[in-house]
């Protein structure tokens, strides 16, 4: 394995990545340790930061908080040398332990990888309560003007409107909910004496600072309905995006696709270069 | 039985928890096998918290070796923190182990590494979140064997009554052994119950049976004599050792971490056992006699482990690592192959003299030479005598000046305080020892700023020990000795300002003192304190003091004993010390000398470069000190041990 501390960077990759299972609980700092871990074992020719420490040349954005899975989290890597984006994301899936896994690695095209993300679709969970329950609530809060939930963040208490942030919001329609409420109903109840029921809410977010993330969502339907203490079993990020006029997600690789199929010829790669050395 | 994964039960609990994903295993190199076609299984427990737990060297080599094994399952399991506890309770979910989330009590063995009594509490925990009885005589067929190692088990009393065995020395040949009796036993249709199984764990050499042992107690409290009960477990049990570290090479593939630990890098332990001869110190004398590891092994196993890890760090372990014959070679030889790779080597543990700032000078090639760690231990020269610490005031400082003159810009100097016979005065002197590091520091350097910081820890006698019969001091003398070394190292206000004091209250010393030479009368205790609440004494926020003062009160005072008879009572040399019957190689009489000499500060030579002293363990375990064949630089006879800090 080497390092070239002192090389430039010549191209840069972008990377969706997924967290899933038990991983989920992972937070970003722990996802970002596991990343820098994975490069090395990889061997993937990173370009590193200077100085004392140098750390492989990784951007992250906008992670999923802990607790919550994706299945769109994004991530741009610096290399030293031209290699093509799928050896890379395939070694680096290979490098990552299981429940983080490489989906997807294109070439970066101009233009920053933040700009084109503004907001998120959640698939969320809701333990205790029925759809029916949820659709009520769910429209009780987009006829909301504002909607102020407390959330303790490192800076203190913080209020945040989440109706603000919400740019849809509703039952999932696309998936059969009495087959669902069977499967995701644990056989042993985390609350004793709480109805087995469990509602599947579909929501876009945007992505505010600070983040109006699942739980602050699932709080906001709570107080705005009075809906009984529910338990969120799970989030999942769907995807990221800036937002459509139609209120979707735009796939933020998408450009960089297209960047790659029209500028550049394959035989630039230096294919099989890459696993342990 | 059918054992199935408990993550589902656990899952809507971890969101309610503390740093979750400490409980929810995914470690790189852990291993995952079927339940079903495993014939024995262990789990494996650090009694502390995962991130402490997880880098255990221990845990991770007899995970690894026992892993090996195709018809053998090995997980592992650590303490949770109070908040899941609540929770587990609540929900009735069970100890459980990291990797498949099985039940702790369905495995037939649960082996607890214990490197400090003050994880005694957290073993009750899990026993009882497993549904493992607490006494041992209370267990039957359906629950596993519970076993101790790690440096703790050599004197294992205070928590006999909670083990059925405990087994002493190193780990790795015996683990298996145990496991060849479990598979035998279990393949003949567990003949004879669990009464049977344990009278076969007894043929093994180095397996104790607290069980097949009465001990019975005099009127004034001392032991009168422990007597076995059955002529299948021997008079003594004597300790295991492993004697060629490079045909032992783990672990090959070292776990690592999803969540944050204590130790972020990857360990090569390159030698075991010390020969020393630090008076205090319980690791160097139970880990006789002195087996490197080869330049060559541990050049493979760095190769092997960063490969499988990706750590960006490598940890070259042992008790005092700059005594390895082959150590120059070893730290050129690693730092001009990983030199440009990002690769940082440490040297943990090391002596402090100018071959030392060599050394540290060239594992930090191209690092910052932010701050070197020194422990002189005592402050005064006659102190280092009683301790034997063989280190003089020039040699430190001429040592110090070396390091501020290489770059390096801050000095830890690590203390014990409450040593035998320790003045004020003795512990006074620590002050005159980091003024004049300062004013060497700014010579040296020509800087103002530069840093020296002391460490302070409470001095606890440990069994195995020359100070095995030493009365431990109290804690309250402890703390004032302190307070009065503060005073006077900020009396020349021009230096003080350059030193750093850092210190932790002498109480859990006491306890921790306590634990170390109890015997089985602290069985009631320990139980007490954890009924009341007791968990994670190892934490300063979680330890109560008093909690186990008033445990004790109420537990010992009925068995004529008390808190300072354990503790502040020095022993005679007649007394019969509970751990007598664990055989360490050391030979008793030989401790008692080295007692005896180091109450008139006479000092006892390292015989790794010296004349065989009759420590004992040589010829009980048929051996000799094994270092390499290179031509040794005996760099002076006055050495410390020293450690990078910050790389």
């Amino acid at each position: 394995m080497s390092l070239h501390p002192s090389a430039a960077p010549v191209c840069r990759v972008r990377l969706r990545y997924a967290k899933r299972g038990k991983l989920r609980f992972a937070s970003h700092r722990d996802v970002a340790r596991a990343f820098e871990r994975a490069v090395r074992r990889a061997g993937l020719p990173m370009a590193y930061s200077q100085g004392y420490s140098p750390h492989p040349k990784v951007s992250w954005v906008g992670a999923a908080p802990t607790g919550a899975a994706s299945e769109a989290e994004y991530a741009e890597i610096q290399l030293v040398e031209h290699v093509d984006p799928e050896v890379v994301r395939a070694a680096l899936d290979a490098a990552l332990p299981d429940g983080l896994a490489v989906l997807e690695g294109v070439l970066a095209s101009p233009g920053g990888l933040a700009e084109r993300i503004e907001a998120s679709a959640w698939r969320i969970e809701v333990h205790g309560l029925g759809s029916e329950q949820l659709r009520q609530a769910a429209h009780l809060l987009l006829a909301a003007p504002t909607l102020y939930v407390e959330r303790v963040t490192k800076d203190g208490r913080r209020s945040l409107d989440v109706r603000a942030a919400i740019v849809s919001l509703d039952i999932d329609a696309s998936l059969d909910i009495d087959a669902l409420e069977i499967e995701c109903c644990p056989t042993a109840l985390p609350v004793p004496d709480q109805p087995s029921r469990c509602g599947i809410l579909k929501a876009v977010v945007r992505q505010v600072s600070p983040a109006v993330r699942p739980d602050d969502v699932l709080s906001a339907l709570g107080a705005v309905a009075g809906l009984p203490s529910s338990v969120l079993v799970k989030a999942i990020r769907i995807a990221q995006g800036r937002l459509d006029d139609d209120g979707g997600l735009v796939d933020p690789l998408a450009a960089d696709r297209v960047f790659a199929r029209t500028a550049l010829a394959p035989d630039r790669w230096a294919p099989g270069r890459l696993g342990p050395r | 039985m059918a054992v199935t994964s408990l993550f589902e039960q656990l899952e809507p609990l971890l969101p309610r928890v503390a740093k979750p994903v400490q409980y929810v295993g995914g470690e790189l190199n852990a291993t995952v096998k079927d339940w079903d076609a495993a014939a024995v299984r262990w789990a494996l427990m650090y009694p502390d918290a995962y991130e402490v737990g997880l880098p255990n060297q221990g845990i991770m080599i007899l995970y690894e070796v026992l892993n090996e094994q195709p018809d053998v399952l090995a997980e592992r399991t650590y303490a949770v923190w109070p908040d899941l506890e609540a929770l587990m309770r609540q929900h009735r979910v069970p100890q459980f182990t990291v990797e498949s989330h099985r039940p702790v009590g369905a495995f037939d063995l649960l082996g607890v590494s214990f490197a400090t009594e003050l994880g005694y509490t957290n073993l009750l925990t899990a026993l009882d979140l497993a549904g493992i009885p607490l006494s041992a005589r209370a267990r039957t067929e359906d629950h596993p064997l519970v076993i101790a190692g790690g440096h703790a088990a050599f004197n294992p009393e205070p928590i006999a009554e909670f083990l059925d065995a405990a087994a002493l020395g190193d780990g790795e040949q015996v683990v298996l052994e145990i496991t060849g009796v479990v598979r035998d036993w279990k393949a003949h249709g567990c003949p004879g119950g669990r009464r049977e199984l344990l009278g076969r764990l007894a043929a093994l050499d180095g397996v104790y049976l607290p069980g097949c042992y009465d001990v019975s107690y005099r009127p004034d409290g001392q032991i009168a004599e422990v007597v076995r009960n059955t002529d299948r477990v021997p008079q003594r049990v004597a300790k295991r050792t492993t004697m060629d570290l490079d045909e032992w090479p783990y672990p090959k593939q070292p776990l690592v971490p999803i969540a944050e630990s204590v130790h972020e890098r990857m360990s090569v332990e390159i030698f075991r056992g010390c020969t020393r001869g630090c008076r205090f110190c319980q690791a160097g004398m139970i880990t006789r006699p002195v087996r490197e590891r080869s330049a060559r092994g541990i050049g493979q196993m760095v190769e092997r482990g960063l490969a499988a890890s990706g750590f960006t760090e490598v940890g070259l372990l042992s008790l005092s690592s700059a005594d390895h014959s082959e150590i120059r070679e070893i730290t050129k030889g690693l730092a001009d192959r990983y030199e440009g790779s990002g690769t940082g080597l440490s040297l943990p543990s090391t002596r402090v003299d100018a071959f030392n700032i060599d050394l540290a000078n060239e594992i930090s090639r191209n690092g910052r030479r932010s701050g070197l760690t020194f422990a002189p231990e005592g402050g005064s020269e006659r102190i280092r005598q009683v301790i034997n610490k063989m280190v003089s005031e020039e040699d430190l400082i001429r040592t110090v000046s070396t390091a501020f003159g290489a770059g390096w810009r801050q000095v830890k100097l690590y203390f014990m305080c409450g040593l035998p016979t320790e003045t004020d005065e003795d512990v006074l002197q620590i002050a005159q020892l980091a003024h004049r590091v300062i004013r060497a520091g700014r010579q040296a350097s020509g800087s103002k700023d530069i840093r020296c910081t002391i460490s302070i820890g409470a001095f606890v006698p440990k069994p195995h020990t020359p100070f095995q019969w030493a009365a431990q001091e109290h804690p309250d003398v402890v703390d004032q000795r302190l307070r009065k070394l503060r005073t006077e190292i900020n009396s020349d206000r021009k230096i003080g300002r350059n030193v750093g004091m850092r210190y932790h209250d002498g109480k859990p010393a006491l306890i921790e003192g306590l634990l170390s030479r109890g015997d089985r009368r602290l069985g009631r205790v320990i139980e007490r304190v954890w009924r009341e609440g007791g968990r994670f004494d190892g934490w300063s926020e979680h330890f109560r003091y008093e909690r186990w003062v008033a445990a004790c009160a109420a537990e010992l005072a009925p068995q004529g004993v008390s808190l300072e008879w354990f503790t502040t009572r020095e022993r005679t040399r007649d007394e019969v010390l509970p751990w007598d019957h664990l055989d360490s190689g050391l030979d008793k009489d030989w401790l008692w000398d080295d007692w005896q000499d180091a109450l008139v500060g006479r000092e006892q030579d390292d015989c790794r470069w010296t004349p065989c002293f009759d420590c004992g363990v040589c010829p009980s375990m048929g051996t000799d000190i094994q270092v390499g064949d290179t031509q040794v630089e005996p760099s002076g006879r006055h050495l410390l041990p020293l450690r990078p800090v910050g790389q």
